[in-house]
């Protein structure tokens, strides 16, 4: 018999109904958050983001479909899997011909499998209530040595008032297999949303995955997102994260390298304008000897945005010959900007080259006086040194329809071009 | 003779306390636990005025409330506070007359420690205010301070002599409920240093404490309050050694540091507290809340050198209230066996035009763990703020631990702040680079040790580096030059 206490958080949940797939998977994440609370600022891990914004207000799950041209990457031939409100929209995606690859709902995944593979990787209250009440996501399955033909798009949308979209995607690698994912999550003028999203998995030996994330959602949209991913020896992971949208936005990406010869790298921008609240969250955990992982995050702050960054990189005991980088560069633009990063280390390895750096400042005076003093009026000059400033990370997206994509994001915003 | 990292850090875990001596005298002791009663026995053996007393009991009232800190990145067996004695004295049928007067014992025990009272006024001019457990026993140089209004004395005589700039100053930068072990210290602090600096005097001579817990069992709060006040300049060393005990004694002092407009306080610490056997039995807790107030154009500046302890935890900061005011750190900080040290600072940027800088190396050796946690805070009003930060970590055995969580918090886009920190072994081709030279690999790692801690020890008075370069020794014993 399963007892629930009185708490917010079922207070939280209480009219959402759930799928009956994965049905142990959601027990057990209910038993979980049974007598848990949502985190106050009191937390470390949630100290600078205030989460009573998005707890005190009621959201209900609301299926529906729309035209999702806009939002798709031009000049890519991808398969495109699209999400609206956190429901999986048949019509709308498109799955090509790709030897190897599979794609099929989470809920063909085999519970007791499943379960087994991430039992190592951490959860919060947010991502256990999306394990418990998940209405939507894919399982991504690429065979041994396979190197997919097609890169996969993964299309979140919101749309309405006070909806809510639980969306949970598992992709797992085999030995030698090769992927490209991009995941977008987008909104209409959707009014007080929330985008709760796990994409967990697995990289197999050798393997190598690439993800770019981008969020560009209106700023009336909550976004919490988690990536969780387990390395196998030798395999690498690359993701880059664009955040320009979202009112709140909480990016958790936890790694365990779980190998040796592995390599890690996680790279962000994050763009801030009016009341924006941008949190990025990193962790990598190295177990084995003889790995590399580097972080680069960079931050633009204007008008009354906060930008956080916190990382943690641990190298456990007698994890030798690791080498870590982390960097985080902010920029603030306007007098009511914040900005708190918490750049941690910690080491139980004496072998190991780790070092992080952390800076916070303004444009260059030099720089724009150069530029002016050439005639590039001041607006453009500091257009310009942005631009240079965030495109260290940019530089990183690799795909040029992506990049084009990208770039397309900032000129709509911003007015920006590169 | 070849000499590797291995034997270095062999050595480092074989080399016992240096300073692990005891000396016999009767100590007038209060019984052991913490009451009210305890508090108000405290006070009375002090002849205290009623303030003081109340000032006590608001603290412990305080305290009682409070929950002992778990966040720092340390484990250790909690204190049992109703199990320390609160008081203790060494025994005195009267006042010295003269410095022949004082207990040949106690002398013997200051002449181990390096600080003979004779060759230091003779050589060094420094005065000395000597603490043996918690009340001072000898103080040195008054004369000459007294000439320039300088108040130099022990805590409990600048309550008797001095009340109201104790009451004005007392508590004003670590109020009595700032944090569970300040509002102990609150509540029980026996004795320890004050130090007034009168307008526009620059103290002529390096003033220093030497602190000493020594009888078993005994918790030693002290209490440190230095103003300097408009215009003056004022360098304060403070050193510490404790003899060997094998249960785990807690060390809780507050310091409070006060630099008004367009002073400047510079705050020298060397700790080398019983670290414990090379096991992890015993050793010092050491638990101090230490914070400076620096108004306009004020300066303070803090550096520690830190060897000692089983466990410590201390975070020295500087609230830049002041436009234009400056607060420094420097900190070295080596543990070996089983010690923990999480160390670092906090600069609070409130006033225009403030500067920090962070300088932090850690040393860890043999199961130790060496935490660098700080934070720098720029407000919404600190325009033009800038602050430097460089933590660096370097780790002699596989079985020890580097941490850094730094927090940056920035409210003001004038503000430029860089932090940057390292954690590595000591290169190869550092020591490749020696041996090609002809310096053996014992030489080698002792040079670039000292190097390494060069930026700190640089920051320390002379008098004071000597010592600070001798403890450096004894704890990397062999292994530096």
């Amino acid at each position: 018999m399963e007892t629930i206490q009185e708490n917010k958080v079922i207070q939280f949940t209480e009219n959402w109904s759930q799928p009956d797939n994965l049905s142990s998977l959601r027990k057990e994440a209910r038993q979980a958050l049974n007598g848990m609370d949502f985190p106050t600022t009191r937390v470390e891990d949630w100290k600078y983001t205030r989460t009573a914004r998005i707890t005190n207000k009621t959201f209900s799950q609301q299926p529906t479909n729309l035209a999702v041209e806009a939002y798709k990457i031009e000049n890519l031939t991808c398969h495109e899997l699209v999400f609206v409100n956190g429901y999986y929209d048949a019509s709308a995606s498109t799955i090509l011909e790709d030897d190897g690859l599979s794609i099929e709902g989470v809920e063909t995944l085999d519970e007791t499998a499943y379960a087994e593979l991430l039992e190592d990787t951490e959860e919060n209250v947010f991502s256990l209530i999306n394990k418990a009440y998940s209405t939507g996501g894919v399982s991504i399955r690429l065979g041994k040595n396979k190197k997919a033909n097609y890169p996969i798009h993964i299309i979140h949308v919101i749309t309405g008032t006070s909806v809510i979209a639980n969306t949970r995607h598992f992709i797992e690698l085999e030995e030698g297999a090769e992927l490209y994912v991009i995941t977008s999550y987008n909104s209409t003028r959707a009014a007080d949303c929330f985008n709760n999203a796990v994409l967990e998995g697995l990289i197999g030996e050798n393997a190598g995955l690439t993800i770019d994330k981008l969020q560009t959602e209106e700023q009336t949209v909550f976004n919490i997102t988690k990536e969780n991913f387990v390395q196998d020896p030798s395999s690498r992971f690359l993701m880059n994260t664009i955040t320009t949208g979202g009112l709140l936005v909480r990016n958790g990406v936890n790694i365990l390298v779980e190998g040796t010869n592995c390599h890690t790298e996680i790279n962000g921008v994050y763009l801030g304008r009016d009341k924006q609240h941008l949190d990025n969250h990193t962790f990598i955990d190295h177990l084995f000897e003889h790995c590399t992982s580097s972080e680069t995050y960079k931050g633009v702050m204007d008008d009354s945005s906060t930008g956080v960054f916190n990382g943690k990189v641990i190298v456990r005991q007698d994890a030798q010959k690791i080498e870590a980088y982390q960097s985080n560069g902010n920029i603030l633009l306007s007098e009511k900007a914040t900005v708190n990063s918490k750049p941690e280390l910690e080491i139980y390895a004496d072998d190991v080259r780790c070092s992080h750096g952390s800076t916070t400042g303004q444009l260059d005076e030099d720089a724009l006086f150069y530029l002016q003093a050439r005639g590039i009026n001041k607006k453009s000059a500091q257009k310009l040194l942005v631009a240079a400033f965030v495109g260290e990370v940019l530089d990183k997206v690799t795909h040029d329809s992506t990049r084009a994509h990208i770039d397309k994001l900032f000129l709509r915003k911003f007015g920006w071009e590169f | 003779m070849g000499y590797t990292e291995e034997e270095l850090a062999k050595e480092l875990e074989n080399q016992e306390y240096k300073f692990g001596f005891t000396s016999n005298f009767e100590s007038d002791k209060a019984p052991n636990g913490i009451n009210e009663d305890i508090i108000r026995f405290i006070s009375a053996k002090k002849e205290e005025p009623q303030w003081l007393l109340e000032y006590r009991l608001k603290a412990f009232e305080q305290w009682k409330q409070m929950t002992e800190p778990e966040w720092a990145h340390v484990h250790y067996e909690k204190p049992k506070f109703q199990e320390i004695c609160y008081y203790s004295a060494p025994k005195q049928t009267k006042k010295y007359e003269s410095w022949d007067d004082v207990d040949p014992e106690m002398k013997e025990t200051m002449k181990k420690l390096g600080i003979s009272m004779e060759e230091q006024q003779r050589l060094t001019g420094t005065a000395v205010d000597f603490v043996m457990d918690s009340v001072s026993v000898a103080t040195s140089f008054k004369a000459k301070l007294n000439e320039l209004g300088i108040i130099f004395c022990s805590f409990s005589e600048a309550v008797q002599e001095h009340p109201e700039l104790v009451k004005k100053y007392m508590g004003t930068v670590v109020p009595a409920t700032d944090n569970f072990y300040a509002a102990l210290n609150s509540a029980v602090f026996t004795d320890g240093s004050f130090c007034y600096i009168p307008k526009g005097v620059r103290c002529p001579m390096e003033l220093s404490t030497y602190f000493r817990i020594n009888e078993g069992g005994t918790g030693q709060f002290e209490r440190t309050l230095v103003v300097a006040d408009k215009g003056s300049y004022v360098s304060y060393l403070e050193g510490c050694t404790a003899p060997m005990r094998d249960e785990n004694q807690l060390h809780a002092a507050v310091v409070e540091l006060i630099a008004l407009d367009d002073a400047e306080i510079k705050y020298s610490t060397v700790q080398n507290w019983y670290p414990g056997d090379k096991n992890g039995k015993g050793g010092v807790f050491n638990f101090v809340t230490k914070r400076g107030l620096c108004e306009r154009n004020s300066k303070i500046s803090w550096t520690q050198v830190e060897t000692g302890s089983a466990v410590t935890w201390k975070y020295p900061s500087c609230i830049l209230k002041g436009d234009n005011s400056i607060g420094e750190f420097y900190s070295v900080a080596v543990t070996n066996n089983y010690q923990q040290a999480d160390t670092g600072t906090k600069m609070i940027h409130l006033g225009k035009n403030t500067k920090s800088t962070i300088i932090s190396k850690g040393i860890s050796a043999g199961h130790s763990h060496n935490s660098y946690r700080g934070l720098v805070q720029i407000s919404a009003n600190a325009d033009n703020a800038r602050n430097f930060s460089q933590c660096d970590s370097l780790l002699m055995s596989d079985r020890s631990g580097a941490h850094t969580f730094p927090y940056i918090e920035c409210k003001n886009s004038t503000a430029k702040i860089e932090h940057e920190a390292t954690t590595s072994k000591i290169g190869e081709d550092q020591i490749f680079y020696c041996l090609q030279r002809g310096i053996s690999e014992e030489k080698a790692i002792g040079l670039i040790v000292n190097g390494y801690c060069k930026e700190v020890l640089n920051q320390l008075p002379m008098e004071f580096a000597v010592e600070a370069q001798k403890l450096l020794e004894i704890s990397l014993e062999n292994s530096v030059g």
